[in-house]
């Protein structure tokens, strides 16, 4: 083992907790060394230790207002130190973004989803996140602060590489914020582990549906793959061809079909490349049944 | 057979309650003034030589008290043996090269040095500081290739060992033993046969899983002597291989067991004791070693994996005609794999005229493995019990018949050799024809169900105990068995229903080395077997004594005191009678003396135990995911002593087994482990598992006061192949590997490759 | 780098100077004295450190100590109330749900949050609230039980 990876023991660093972005900004923007946000620590403090980060100053994030902020007005805000255990239990969250409470309480095990954040799964940009799949396909946005103030990003632009995101010295992620559900739409996530619970995506998919006010035909997907490329990526083929078309069981397994194509999968221990080409058809047949009826309003 | 009144209950456990409310001291937990902790540095190759270490920056950092390698180590002469358990002895020189690599390493993680500081934290920093210079060499790391004579050595300097000879081969070689059994004449019986079926079954390395990393605490005494805490599965083992290790006299150790987290096996060698001795003995301080989870998958020792070619035939009566077996374990680095007793296991529940058992134990370079509950037993039986289905499948006859047409009995000979004594696996099996889980009808798509068998055989060996009565006429017990599973309550149990006291005048507490009797370590369903016995000889020899001292007081002879509800009677004058409460009273007054029995046993014949398990699977054919819909776990455990342990013990066994069919395995990469961790080394949770069903036989065994037999090693046996054969009832497709994750049933039940992914091992491994 | 925290646990006030790499199971554990919390992993798989932070259970090794400044922490050694043993703790006695006891500690605290949260669980609502924790001795059917036998005993009292 060389010296990054050996044992469970972190680096010296700082710790701080600003009670307000401003400082937090100020904190993250003027430190000499590399600087992290932490907000759970379920990503930061296990790559802390296997010294994958080695950050000279931590700024934890979870005593500031503006990321804690959860609530459902003209859409859905979530502050990006909220914890997947808030936002899955937030009634207007399981109403109308049954999806993403159903990502987040698959995040790991309870102790998990009560340090977790939504904000993290982002930030931290696993291919695997569960979260960012529902939220990428429910049209979320990004808000971030920085020291140049502050800037809205989709979020399916946010991500660059593995742990890479469009994040730039001394910014924060402030909240994600999801657009209200338009009429006859409906959302699903599934992901694919070998067991029950706390296993990372071998591959996942979000599927979100809007259809015609006769509910006959797809007006809009959208189409989220995990674990099977670099970032998160959407099917935009599958997506293309689904609009105009009505959902059935033919179509859908062509979007499956189509969906796979997006993914560039690589073959590691929790699967081989080809596998997880063929998850993805039977998760995006599965997502877009389950999102088909929601949106037809016969789910929950 | 006697009526008792405490054995045969679920007596809650005894030390039940100090480990609800955290307050039971394990290894880590110890915490000494002026401790300093102890750090190892670990091999990042599989296989090198090792040219230089250089320690000067490591021991500059401020705070680090000693950095020590191999060469602080006592030198050994080559072939240097300890007794480990009965006969069998260990390889004292391949231990200390496992504690610290000399001039080579044949494992990625294979300790090179050691550190030991005054803060955990600078003890890792210094670790790092340590400087190696090696000089890589060429990997071997599947069993097949290893085998190939142009495969690199990991010895240069092996040479197999032909078992029945006693010969070494001229050519060094990476197997280090090969064994064969025969009995009858195979081609005979192959000629005879209606249905041949031959399969070749591949198995990977696995972990025991327990959940504490190890732990020890060393500290020099100011006479000299060295105390030694460690939660190991036998102090005075552990005591014995550190007097060859370290080449300290016995005398001069003191070994406290420490509460243990679970062993399974793997907690049976001094691998890390003598690093936190020899690190105590530079420091002149306590020095506290605990290994992080990432070492313990890399390098504490897993179960062996094998590959395993089976041939057997029938006649369409059922009747098996031949077999033959060819097992290759794969011992890793260090000679001493489980194969002997995969064959024995594999081949045990069946009646063989004509056989040809063949084993060889093959190294590679993967950590040395160490045993794992019924060690061997569960790539045998995969095999073997997966064979026997396909093989009754062939000839048309029902799984469960065709089992009970051959299920070996009393007076059978086994594969190696031994005559069965008592055995319940007839009974057992007809226990099932008449069971739920067998005749109720499994309908629905993608579904199937599976049986196989699996045996081990009881391990015996030293155990002893001290009963006292104590002045208030209760007993105390005095052991030095390590308790993994529960053997506080048992015990208790017998001594409580010999001395005819309630459960809760009972204290029993496991002694350390300078105080409790010797004993043997704790492992392989031996010590409520052996410790029935013991018990049950210390409990008779404090009734003899009370006995003596009543027939004093009550002025009759000794054979005419009765004892009863904690009173002695002249059995002709019920009257004429004295209490327990008083002898005991007495037994510290002036005069009378304390009560102490003894009671130790050494050579027990084996209990054999059989089982028998029946699963019902449910497969998702689109990602190839298993899951268990109902199983059930059918098992002659002789004499249940306390049903809830018992049931505990087959459950916890049947799920190691489970885990190890459907998603545990190492992933290797040039000998490096690329899943050390418990994300991706894969326990079952709760989640994957529904209830598990027991159901117990209990045909007496042999030997010892009650009949019971050991339970606790032969549930992890039947699993991989009860589930692969279920798997094939469910999907048409027979799976050759485990675990049977849903990626190889996803490509196997497509046709695609073998059994695995096209390419890569099954989970990918790039 | 070393910082001054306070924290409750176990309803008393404690401080300690801690590294800032300290996780705050290091804390309860040698700073503290609280070696009920046991380290299986270190990494969030085991749930052998699960404690109660802030009235939520969390993965001890997963938190570090300075993070913990001001909180409040119940351990498994917090759990009963002057002497008497809580329900679950009787029930995991009762049915036999420990073996060698290194992860009783953690399945009592997820245990104990689950009936607070859901005073009646059905089986896998169970088994999905101790997915965060391993047992390698039990095969858990024991461990589901005692909550299952806890849960009513707790409705008969309450
Ligand atoms: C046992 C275990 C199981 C897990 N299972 C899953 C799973 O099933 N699915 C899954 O998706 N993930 C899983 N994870 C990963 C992890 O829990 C999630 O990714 C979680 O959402 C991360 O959130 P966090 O708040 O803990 O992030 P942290 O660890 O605090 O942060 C993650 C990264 O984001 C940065 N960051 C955090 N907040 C901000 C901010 N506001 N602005 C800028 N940067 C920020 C940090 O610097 C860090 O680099 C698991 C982890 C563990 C330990
Ligand atoms: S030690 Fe914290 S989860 Fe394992
Ligand atoms: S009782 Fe040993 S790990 Fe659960």
């Amino acid at each position: 083992m060389s010296k990054e990876k050996e044992g469970l023991s972190v680096d010296a660093f700082e710790y701080a907790a600003p009670q307000n972005l401003q400082d937090a900004v100020a904190l993250l923007a003027e430190a000499s060394d590399e600087a992290r946000p932490l907000a759970g620590g379920t990503d930061l403090i296990t790559q802390m230790k296997e010294n994958r980060h080695s950050p000279a100053l931590v700024v934890d994030v979870k005593k500031i207002p503006e990321l804690n902020v959860l609530s459902y007005e003209a859409g859905l805000h979530i502050g990006a130190a909220v914890s997947c255990t808030q936002i899955a239990e937030f009634e207007p969250v399981r109403v109308h973004y049954p999806a993403l409470a159903e990502a987040c309480a698959l995040i790991g095990s309870y102790q998990i989803q009560n340090r977790a954040t939504l904000g993290g799964n982002f930030c931290n940009a696993a291919p695997s996140a569960d979260a960012v799949p529902p939220a990428v396909s429910y049209g979320a946005t990004l808000v971030i602060a920085g020291p140049g103030g502050r800037r809205e990003i989709p979020s399916e632009d946010f991500f660059v590489g593995p742990g890479q995101t469009v994040l730039e010295k001394g910014e924060v992620l402030v909240e994600i914020v999801l657009p209200p559900p338009p009429p006859h739409s409906g959302a699903a996530y599934l992901r694919f582990i070998p067991r029950e619970e706390m296993d990372i995506a071998v591959a996942g998919v979000g599927s979100f549906v809007q259809l015609s006010p006769d509910t006959r035909t797809c007006e809009q997907a959208r189409i989220v793959l995990a674990a099977v490329a670099p970032t998160p990526v959407r099917a935009k083929e599958a997506e293309a061809f689904l609009a105009g078309q009505s959902l059935d069981d033919t179509t859908i397994a062509q979007a499956g079909e189509l969906a796979s194509q997006a993914a560039s999968p690589i073959s590691d221990v929790r699967g081989s490349a080809a596998y997880r080409i063929e998850l993805v058809k039977v998760l995006t047949r599965r997502t877009l049944g389950k999102a088909l009826e929601r949106a037809k309003g016969e789910a929950s | 057979m006697a009526e008792y009144s405490v054995i045969g209950t679920s007596l809650a456990k005894v030390d039940a309650p100090e480990r609800v409310t955290g307050k039971a001291t394990y290894g880590a937990d110890l915490d000494l003034p002026g401790m300093l902790w102890a750090k190892l540095v670990r091999s990042p190759h599989a296989h090198a030589r090792i040219k230089h270490i250089d320690t000067s920056r490591a021991k500059a950092l401020p705070g680090v008290k000693a950095v020590i390698t191999a060469h602080d180590l006592p030198s050994l002469p080559k072939g240097a043996t300890a007794p480990l358990v009965g006969e069998v002895s260990i390889d004292m020189s391949a231990i200390r090269e496992i504690v610290m690599a000399s001039d080579k390493v044949r494992y990625h993680g294979q300790v090179v040095a050691a550190v030991a500081a005054t803060d955990p934290f600078i003890a890792e920093e210094a670790a790092g500081l340590v400087d190696v210079d090696y000089e890589p060499l060429p990997v071997v790391e599947d069993v097949l290739q290893a085998m190939q004579p142009d495969a690199p050595l990991v010895h240069e300097d092996l040479h197999t060992l032909e078992e029945a000879t006693q010969e070494r081969s001229d050519q060094p070689s990476n197997v280090s033993t090969h064994m064969v059994y025969t009995r009858g004449d195979v081609e005979a019986g192959f000629t005879v046969a209606d249905a041949v079926v031959e399969k070749t079954y591949t198995t990977q390395m696995v972990h025991q899983g327990y959940l504490e990393p190890q732990a020890c605490a060393a500290r020099v005494e100011p006479n000299g002597r060295v105390t030694l805490w460690t939660s190991a599965q036998g102090h005075f083992t552990v005591r014995t291989q550190l007097v060859t290790l370290l080449g300290l006299p016995a005398s001069q150790l003191k070994v406290v067991p420490m509460e243990i987290g679970g062993g399974f096996g793997g907690k049976a060698l001094a691998l890390f004791e003598p690093t936190a001795i020899v690190l105590a003995q530079k420091t002149s301080r306590p020095v506290k070693l605990v290994v992080s989870r990432e070492e313990v998958l890399r390098a504490t020792g897993p179960g062996a994996p094998a590959v395993i070619t089976v041939k057997a035939g029938a006649t369409k009566d059922g009747k098996i005609t031949a077999l033959t077996t060819t097992m290759r374990y794969d011992a890793g680095a260090f000679p001493g794999s489980p194969v002997a007793r995969g064959l024995l296991v594999g081949l045990a529940p069946y009646k063989l005229d004509n056989m040809v058992a063949e084993g060889f134990d093959v190294l590679t370079n993967k950590p040395r493995v160490q045993a794992y509950r019924a060690p061997g037993g569960t790539p045998a039986a995969f095999a073997v019990e997966a064979l026997m289905d396909a093989l009754a499948d062939e000839i048309g006859v029902d799984p469960l018949t065709f089992r009970q047409k051959n299920a070996a009995e009393e007076g059978d000979t086994l594969p190696l050799g031994m005559p069965l004594n008592r055995i319940g696996l007839t009974e057992m099996l007809k226990q099932i024809e008449t069971h739920p889980c067998w005749t109720t009808p499994l309908e629905g798509p993608h579904r199937g169900r599976g049986l196989a068998l699996g045996y081990w055989i009881g391990g015996s060996f030293t155990s002893s105990a001290e009963v006292k009565i104590n002045p208030d006429a209760t007993a105390s017990i005095f052991v030095g068995t390590v308790d993994l599973t529960g053997t506080r309550t048992t015990i208790s149990q017998m001594v409580a229903d010999e001395l005819q006291l309630d459960p809760q005048d009972i204290t029993i507490t496991v002694g350390d080395t300078d105080s409790a009797p010797f004993a043997d370590l704790s492992g392989g369903s031996r010590i409520t077997y052996t410790m029935s016995a013991a018990a049950h000889q210390a409990s008779q020899d404090v009734l003899t004594q009370l006995k003596e001292r009543a027939a004093e007081k009550l002025k009759v002879s000794v054979d005419e005191v009765e004892y009863q509800a904690k009173r002695f009677r002249a059995k002709n004058d019920t009257r004429n009678e004295v209490s327990l409460s008083e002898l005991a009273r007495e037994s510290v007054a002036w005069g009378s003396g304390p009560i102490i029995g003894k009671g130790s046993t050494t050579r027990m014949q084996p209990a054999h135990a059989y089982a028998a398990h029946v699963a019902d699977v449910e497969i998702d054919p689109e990602t190839g995911k298993v899951t268990i819909l109902r199983y059930t776990c059918f098992q002659d455990v002789g004499k249940a002593i306390n049903p809830t342990q018992v049931e505990g013990q087959i459950q916890g066994g049947a799920v190691q087994g489970i885990g190890w069919a459907l998603n545990e395995e190492y992933i290797f990469d040039n000998g490096e482990l690329k899943n050390a961790s418990l994300l991706d080394y894969r326990c079952p949770v709760a989640l994957d598992l529904p209830m598990i069903e027991t159901v117990l036989t209990e045909v007496p065994a042999s030997e010892g006061p009650y009949g019971l037999r050991g339970v606790g090693e032969v549930p992890i046996v039947p699993p991989g192949a009860a589930l692969a054969n279920a798997i094939y009832r469910a999907t048409g497709t027979r799976l050759y590997e485990l675990p049977m994750n849903p990626e190889r049933i996803f490509w196997a039940t497509r046709g695609n490759g073998t059994n695995g992914s096209p390419g890569t091992n099954g989970s990918g491994g790039a | 780098m070393k910082q001054a925290i306070e924290l409750n646990v176990n309803g008393e006030p404690h401080a300690a100077l801690v590294d800032t790499r300290e996780t705050l199971l290091d804390t309860l554990r040698y700073k503290l004295g609280h070696m009920g919390p046991k380290e299986g992993c270190g990494n969030g798989n085991c749930g052998a450190c699960t404690v109660v932070l802030n009235g939520a259970v969390v993965n001890a090794c997963l938190v570090f100590a300075v993070e913990a400044a001001g909180a409040d922490v119940t351990t498994v050694e917090g759990v009963a109330a002057e002497g008497t043993l809580h329900p679950v703790q009787q029930a995991f006695i009762e049915h036999g749900a420990l073996q060698c006891g290194f992860c009783t500690p953690g399945f009592i605290m997820s245990a104990k949050a689950l009936l607070e949260r859901n005073p009646n669980p059905s089986e896998p609502e169970i088994r999905l609230a101790i997915s965060g924790n391993l047992c390698r001795c039990t095969g858990y059917d024991k461990i589901v039980r005692a909550i299952q036998a806890a849960s009513q005993a707790l409705s008969q009292t309450a």
